[in-house]
Order: C-alpha cells, then sequence, then structure tokens
C-alpha cells in the first residue's frame, strides 16, 4: 500500500472533514475549554497561562529590585506577604537568589518560550497556512497540559520550606547537585528540576505537531515560499527546539544522577562548609555547562525568533507594503537557526577555555551579525516609504525593532572573548540580554497581542490604553536597562545582594534607586495592560469587519468566531504569497484571490 | 515508494499535500528519532569528554568476560554482550519482516513477526538485567566502581556511573519498544488495521525500533570495543 493512498484514505481527511462541515458534535464544557484539542483554544490557554507566569515573574523582579534599590530600607509588608524570607522587612539573602532565579527560570521558558510561541505557534500555524487544525490535536492538547504540570510543580517550589531553587537559572553544579550547598538546593531543586524535564516533554510534544502541520497540512497552492514569515520563524523555532532541549534533557538526567545516587559527572574535589571533603571525583561542572548551553543559547532564538516572525507581518500590513527581501528573511532566519548551535561557548569564555577555541566561537558569534542586520535593514526597508498607520500592535512592532538594534549592539562587545574578560558576570550581560532578549521579545508578543485579539476574541483593545502600555513599557525598558551598561563597564556584579557595602560600587546607589523606581511604574503599567486585555475580552469593541487590519493572510478568511475547523466550507485555495500589498495600485490583494490576466509579476 | 506519481519536485512542495508523501505520524517520528539522537549523542559525549580527560579507564575486556552459568573465574571477553548483539539484530529482521507483511496487508504474518520482535526485545533486557545483576554483585554500582585500570591503579567512578546511566537509559528505550510493539500487536490481532485498510503504525513502530538497534550499536562500541 502507498503512501499516497494513506495520505487521501478517505478516513483520515473525513476526522478534519466532520469538524467544519457541520459542528454539531457535542461540547461540554469540559472538551471546549479545559481538555481542549481545538489548536485556538490551546493557544488561549498557553496565553492565559504565560501571563500569570508574566505577572508573578515579574513581581518577582520588582521585590529583589526593591532590595538593590533601598538596600537599608525595612518594609514591614513584605514580613507580611514573604513571612520569614522578609524577616523585620528586608528580604532575606536567600529569599533575594531565590526570587531572582525563579524569575529567570520562569521568564525564559514559561513567558517568553510556552507563553510566546505556544500561543501563537498554536494560533497562527493552522489558520495561516490553510488546515483544519495541528496534525495531532491530541498531542497538541497533551502538549499544553504537560505545560500546565510543569507549571503546577514550579509554583508548588515556591511554598516548600526551604524555599525554591536560588542558584542562578542556569542551575550550574555544584551549587544544583548538592542539598547541602544552600537551602535553595534541597526540595526546592528536585522540585525545579522536576518541572523542567515535564517542560521539555511539553516543548517535544509542541515542536513536533508544528513542524508536521508545516510541513504537511499546507492547503492547496499554498508553497513554502508563500507561508507569511511568521509561519517561516515558527517554523525554525520549533526544529531549534526539537534539536537542542533533548541536549539539556541529558544534562539534567546527568544531573538527577549525581545530586540522589552518588555519581560523579558534574562533581570533583568539594569541600563543603559544616560537611567536610566529599567523596564524588572525576567529574567537570564545565561539562554541565557545556549540556546546558547548547540547548541555552539556541533557547534564547526560540525566544527571538517568533516575535522576529510576526513583527515582519505586522511592519507589512500596517506599512501596506510587501515585506522587503522576503526570501533574504528566510535566508537570514534560516543562518540564524543553523548558527545558534555553534555558539554555545560563547557564554564560556572564562570557564578556562582554550582561547584558540574561543576564537572559532568568537567568529561564529560575530557571523550573527549578518543575518541580524540582514532582518533590520529589511525591517526598515518595509517601514521606508510606506503609509504607516500607527496602530498599538505596530508601534510594539517597531519598538522590537528599537530594541533589537539598541540590544544587538552590545552582544557584538559581549561575542569577543577578550571584552568578555572585562564584561562577563556583569551589568553589562543583564542589559544585553534583557534588551534584545527579554523586553524585545515581549514587544513581539505584545504586538501579536493587540494584532490578532480581534481574531482570538472578535473584540478590539482599547487603543488609548494601547498607547499608554507602549509608551511607559518603551521608556521605562530604556530607562531601566541603559543605565545598567555604565554599572557593566564599571564592573559592577551581577547576582550580588547589597551593593552599597562595595566601595567601587556605593557611586551608584542613586541610579540603582532610580532603576528600581522605573522598575515598579513598568511593572504598573503591564497591569493597564491586563486590565485591557480581559476588559476587553467582555466588553470590548465589537469587530465590524471580518478582516479589521485589510491584511492578506488567510486567518482573515475565516467566521468572525471560527469553531473547530476554522473554514465552515472548504478550506480556502492561495493563489499568491502573503504580501501583496499596494500592487498594481490596489490597496491589498488576499492571498486567496486567483492572479489576474494582466497583472504585473512581483 | 515504488507506485511514487510523476509529479515535479516544485509540484511536490505547493501545498495540498504532503511533500514527502508522507502521513503526519511518520514524519513526526523521524524528527522525534533526531531529538532522540540529540538526547544519546550528548550522553555519549559527555562520556567522551570525561573519559578522556580521566588518566586511566579500566579495560572492558576485564570487565566483560563472563556469562550465565559460567565456571568461576572464567575468562570469555564480550562473549556476552556479543550474543545480547545478535539478538537485538535478528530483532530488527524480524521487524524488517513484520512491516513488508504489513504493506502486503498480511496479517498473520504481522503477527508472527511481531511476536518474534517482542521475544527478541525480551530476551534483549533479560540479558541485560543478568549482565547488571552480575556486575553489581562484584561490586559495581552507580557511584562504585571496583574495577581497576588498566595499568592496575584505581579507577574513576565514572566507568560505572556512565555505564549504568546509559545502558540503562538505552535498556528503557528497548522496553518502551516493547511496550509499543506489544499495543501494535494488539490492535494487528484486534484488525484495527484491517479496518483502517493499511499498516502503517507498524513501519512507524519499526522506525523506532530500528532507532533503538541502532543506537545499541553506538553504546556497544562506546563501552565494550574502545
Amino acid at each position: 500500500m502507498s503512501n499516497e493512498a494513506v495520505i487521501h484514505s478517505p478516513v483520515e481527511i473525513g476526522a478534519h472533514e466532520e469538524h467544519g462541515e457541520h459542528h454539531h458534535h457535542h461540547e461540554t464544557f469540559i472538551t471546549k475549554y479545559v481538555f481542549s484539542q481545538d489548536h485556538k483554544m490551546i493557544a488561549k490557554q498557553f496565553l492565559i497561562t504565560g501571563m500569570f507566569w508574566a505577572v508573578l515573574g515579574g513581581l518577582m523582579s520588582v521585590l529583589f529590585r526593591l532590595q538593590l534599590g533601598y538596600p537599608d530600607a525595612s518594609f514591614p509588608w513584605l514580613e507580611t506577604i514573604l513571612g520569614k524570607w522578609a524577616k523585620g522587612g528586608h528580604i532575606t539573602p536567600e529569599a533575594y537568589y531565590a526570587l531572582v532565579t525563579t524569575h529567570g527560570t520562569v521568564l525564559v521558558f514559561f513567558v517568553l518560550t510556552a507563553g510566546l510561541s505556544g500561543t501563537f505557534a498554536n494560533f497562527l500555524i493552522p489558520l495561516q497556512v490553510g488546515a483544519r487544525d495541528m496534525a495531532s490535536p491530541f498531542m497538541n492538547m497533551l502538549s499544553y497540559w504537560f505545560f500546565f504540570a510543569a507549571s503546577v510543580v514550579m509554583l508548588s517550589s515556591i511554598f516548600v520550606e526551604t524555599g525554591p531553587f536560588s542558584g542562578g537559572w542556569t542551575a550550574y553544579p555544584p551549587l544544583s547537585a548538592l542539598g547541602d550547598a544552600s537551602p535553595g538546593s534541597k526540595t526546592g531543586m528536585d522540585l525545579w528540576i522536576v518541572s523542567m524535564a515535564l517542560f521539555v516533554v511539553s516543548s517535544l510534544l509542541g515542536g513536533l505537531n508544528y513542524i508536521a502541520t508545516i510541513l504537511n497540512m499546507r492547503t492547496k497552492g499554498m508553497s513554502m515560499t508563500r507561508l507569511p514569515l511568521t509561519i517561516w520563524a515558527l517554523f525554525f523555532t520549533a526544529v531549534l527546539g526539537v534539536l537542542s532541549f533533548p541536549v539539556l534533557f541529558s544534562g539534567f538526567i546527568l544531573l538527577i544522577f549525581d545530586r540522589n545516587f552518588g555519581t560523579s559527572f558534574y562533581l570533583s574535589d568539594i569541600f563543603v562548609n559544616g560537611v567536610g571533603a566529599l567523596p564524588n571525583e572525576g567529574g567537570s561542572a564545565i561539562l554541565y555547562q557545556h549540556l546546558f548551553w547548547f540547548l541555552g543559547h539556541p533557547e534564547v532564538y526560540i525566544i527571538l525568533l517568533p516575535a522576529m516572525g510576526m513583527v515582519s507581518e505586522i511592519l507589512s500590513v500596517n506599512s501596506r507594503k510587501p515585506i522587503f527581501g522576503y526570501m533574504a528573511m528566510i535566508g537570514s532566519l534560516f543562518a540564524i537557526a543553523v548558527l545558534a548551535f555553534l555558539v554555545w561557548a560563547h557564554h564560556m569564555f572564562v570557564t578556562g577555555l582554550n582561547p584558540l577555541l574561543g576564537s572559532v566561537f568568537v567568529l561564529l558569534t560575530l557571523l550573527i551579525a549578518v543575518p541580524s542586520a540582514i532582518k533590520v535593514f529589511n525591517w526598515l526597508t518595509t517601514l521606508w516609504r510606506g503609509n504607516i498607520r500607527f496602530t498599538p500592535a505596530m508601534m510594539f512592532a517597531i519598538g522590537f525593532v528599537s530594541l533589537f538594534i539598541s540590544g544587538g549592539l552590545t552582544g557584538i562587545w559581549l561575542g569577543n572573548s577578550a571584552l568578555d574578560i572585562h564584561l562577563h558576570d556583569t551589568y553589562f550581560v543583564i542589559a544585553h540580554f534583557h534588551i534584545v532578549m527579554g523586553v524585545a521579545s515581549m514587544f513581539g508578543m505584545f504586538a501579536g497581542i493587540y494584532h490578532w485579539f480581534p481574531k482570538m476574541y472578535g473584540r478590539y483593545l482599547n487603543n488609548t490604553v494601547g498607547y499608554i502600555h507602549f509608551w511607559v513599557t518603551i521608556a521605562g525598558a530604556y530607562m531601566i536597562f541603559w543605565p545598567m551598561h555604565y554599572e557593566g563597564l564599571a564592573g559592577m556584579p551581577r547576582r550580588y545582594y547589597d551593593y552599597s557595602i562595595w566601595e567601587s560600587f556605593k557611586q551608584f546607589a542613586e541610579l540603582n534607586r532610580f532603576i528600581s523606581t522605573v522598575a515598579m511604574i513598568v511593572f504598573a503599567a503591564q497591569l493597564l495592560f491586563l486590565f485591557n486585555f480581559f476588559y476587553s475580552i467582555f466588553k470590548g469593541r465589537k469587530m465590524t469587519s471580518l478582516n479589521p487590519w485589510q491584511s492578506n493572510t488567510l486567518e482573515w478568511t475565516t467566521p468572525l468566531r471560527p469553531g473547530h475547523g476554522n473554514w465552515p466550507g472548504e478550506i480556502p485555495e492561495v493563489h499568491r504569497w502573503a504580501y501583496d500589498y499596494g500592487k498594481d495600485g490596489v490597496d491589498f490583494i488576499p492571498q486567496t484571490t486567483p492572479v489576474g490576466a494582466d497583472e504585473s509579476h512581483h | 515508494m515504488s507506485t511514487a506519481t510523476t509529479v515535479t519536485p516544485t509540484k511536490m512542495w505547493s501545498g495540498g499535500k504532503s511533500p514527502f508523501n508522507v502521513e503526519y505520524g511518520k514524519l513526526m517520528m523521524w524528527y522525534f528519532l533526531m531529538s532522540d539522537a540529540f538526547t544519546f549523542g550528548a550522553f555519549l559525549i559527555s562520556y567522551g569528554t570525561i573519559r578522556f580527560s580521566t588518566n586511566g579507564w579500566p579495560d572492558p575486556n576485564e570487565v566483560f568476560r563472563s556469562f550465565p552459568f559460567a565456571p568461576e573465574g572464567v575468562h570469555a571477553p564480550l562473549v556476552f554482550v556479543s550474543v545480547m548483539t545478535f539478538i537485538l539484530i535478528i530483532s530488527s529482521v524480524t521487524m524488517v519482516l513484520a512491516v513488508h507483511a504489513g504493506h502486503n496487508m498480511d496479517k498473520k504474518g504481522v503477527v508472527r513477526n511481531l511476536i518474534l520482535t517482542i521475544i527478541g526485545g525480551i530476551l534483549f533486557l533479560s540479558c541485560q538485567a543478568w549482565e547488571w545483576n552480575h556486575l553489581h554483585a562484584e561490586g559495581a554500582w552507580w557511584g562504585h566502581n571496583p574495577f581497576l585500570n588498566h595499568d592496575g591503579t584505581a579507577s574513576s567512578t565514572n566507568f560505572t556511573n556512565y555505564f549504568f546511566t546509559i545502558t540503562g537509559f538505552h535498556g528503557f528505550h528497548v522496553f518502551s519498544g516493547v511496550i509499543i510493539n506489544i499495543i501494535m500487536l494488539i490492535m494487528t490481532l484486534t484488525d484495527k488495521f484491517e479496518k483502517r485498510g493499511h499498516y502503517l503504525m507498524i513501519e512507524k513502530a519499526g522506525l523506532y525500533w530500528h532507532f533503538v538497534d541502532l543506537v545499541w550499536v553506538f553504546v556497544f562500541t562506546c563501552f565494550y570495543l574502545i
């Protein structure tokens, strides 16, 4: 029996057709809102879980910024909410490290990986490639619930007696491998690692589905080079995840053995205060760093690429111009995806890495500047002489480009192994990765939410609140992270509890207070966004047109509130790429419009 | 497949059909296997890194030299593990036959060969259990290494640490494969595939099984030969 027959066998296709044709099958509250297999509902589940974590992770940063900005002040209310972790209104050092660690883990994995690509890959892939649902809706549902389980375990680690893990989000051994090393290394670390293992499973299930859907389930006429750039970006994101998370998983398994079964994969020659010399010998803590960063570096592109894809789409739609250099965009996404696997050791320049090997990693790291610059120039040339509509989504998309440039430039500094001797583990690094990966991707996510909210809920977000949200956030982001570059250049190390006792860093007391104050204001602006989001779901301005942004892509050809199956009748056929804006004097030509006889070639 | 149509490559990618002419589950299996290859790759590279940064390492010919019911002090290096490897490779052959029978819609052939594959898998796991038990009795375990280096000096516990972790992880994969094959057998016996009109699931299970066998070749080379 040939594969061809299998693919087109009536049973397989029939299952999908059923959803679209007649939407009568019984849906209870449980199957519709909880254990849903509809990609649109799963996307919303990812989004709202991600928002929950963003609030919690953001709140954590506010708390440790309080300590950094006001090291001498006492806040009795802190003791009320944190109990013994803030005795006398001062956050304890253990609590401070736990907050920093959990903030990092949660923001990187739960918000910017699951919350970002989980949401938009689920929502946009079937809608934009023209499919009824994901290749395997069941696996898709499992992917969310594994993420949910990971969330529950991570949340529970905050409430154990010895506190959550506190050795930094990278979980380097020996701190992460030895329960005796710190309070956070006990139960908190066990829960952390279980949570992360569940997260890896979730990401694998999701990633396989995204890849299979994009390759296999495109509608008729939707060739790879007619795909919107969002889909290309989400495709490379999924490939990165599928190939890099397993390596982290191996690293974690070895770590579990070191923690619980007396092995010495990462341990050698260790003396713990109060315990004495340990028998472990022959392992290498550096080995863990290699395994970790083999995921860790692709991870930053897993976070960044979906934002890049959505920004490309939103910039083009709202400039009323085709995206500049479509093929170059795909090429640079591909180059970034390949290079992502070849640069991990630039996180390890000062571990004693052979300088010759270091120079290879410098070269490969700096090479990433090439595709990144191509993308930046393409975004700017897309804007150039465009008929720009400054919707909130567009503002965030432009903000993304700004942040990506600002943060990308300092990447060139840090990618240099000689400069890194001075800059590693300082606030310069904090500033760099928060701008280029953290805030920029957050902006991509906001752009996506503002842009596709009408498709998600049939209503608009409030524009005025959106503009306030944007201006406070972008101004705040620069005010928080710009000064950190100066602190870092002055050698101020990251992860210290109190800088006021250091002669060299006393001068930054005022600056730290300024940063902390702005951080609180920016956090408050995000609450404004949350209010806007939840209010608009129920009370927002109703959509009056099916295609509010006059966009070409397929998701706007679905009904106002598409059921499970997306299109009520046949899936539309695609005749052109997604970027025919302003062609032959026509404002926009949807992908479903056949190519006319007298139409010019693009 | 042999019944491939005459479409040109450009049309293959134009949407509305699978570019590789495969159903999505098979595509997912291939990507999963790539992912799993990275897991094992990370393990084996870690092992190599630690081994080559360690001064000495035990001689596999001295460590793996016994077999069940062997007389005391027998010296039969790698004999038992060769039998294990042979069993696993034969089970791959029977899996191929099961997949082939599935292509021909030959239910009997599928059932017969799946049972043989399952037996092969269980035999391999039993052999591994015996070997682990034997090594454990000699004092080897995670964190304990009774064996000496080539030159007679005390050896790092990382020899046993990696041996048990990686062969254990591989054994877990074989175990999962046996479970998958048992499920396939039950589905075949209850005519699930006859009703569907194809035995594609067997093919996907086969991909996984061959992958697990292939991984064993690398694990075997790394721990027993070099």
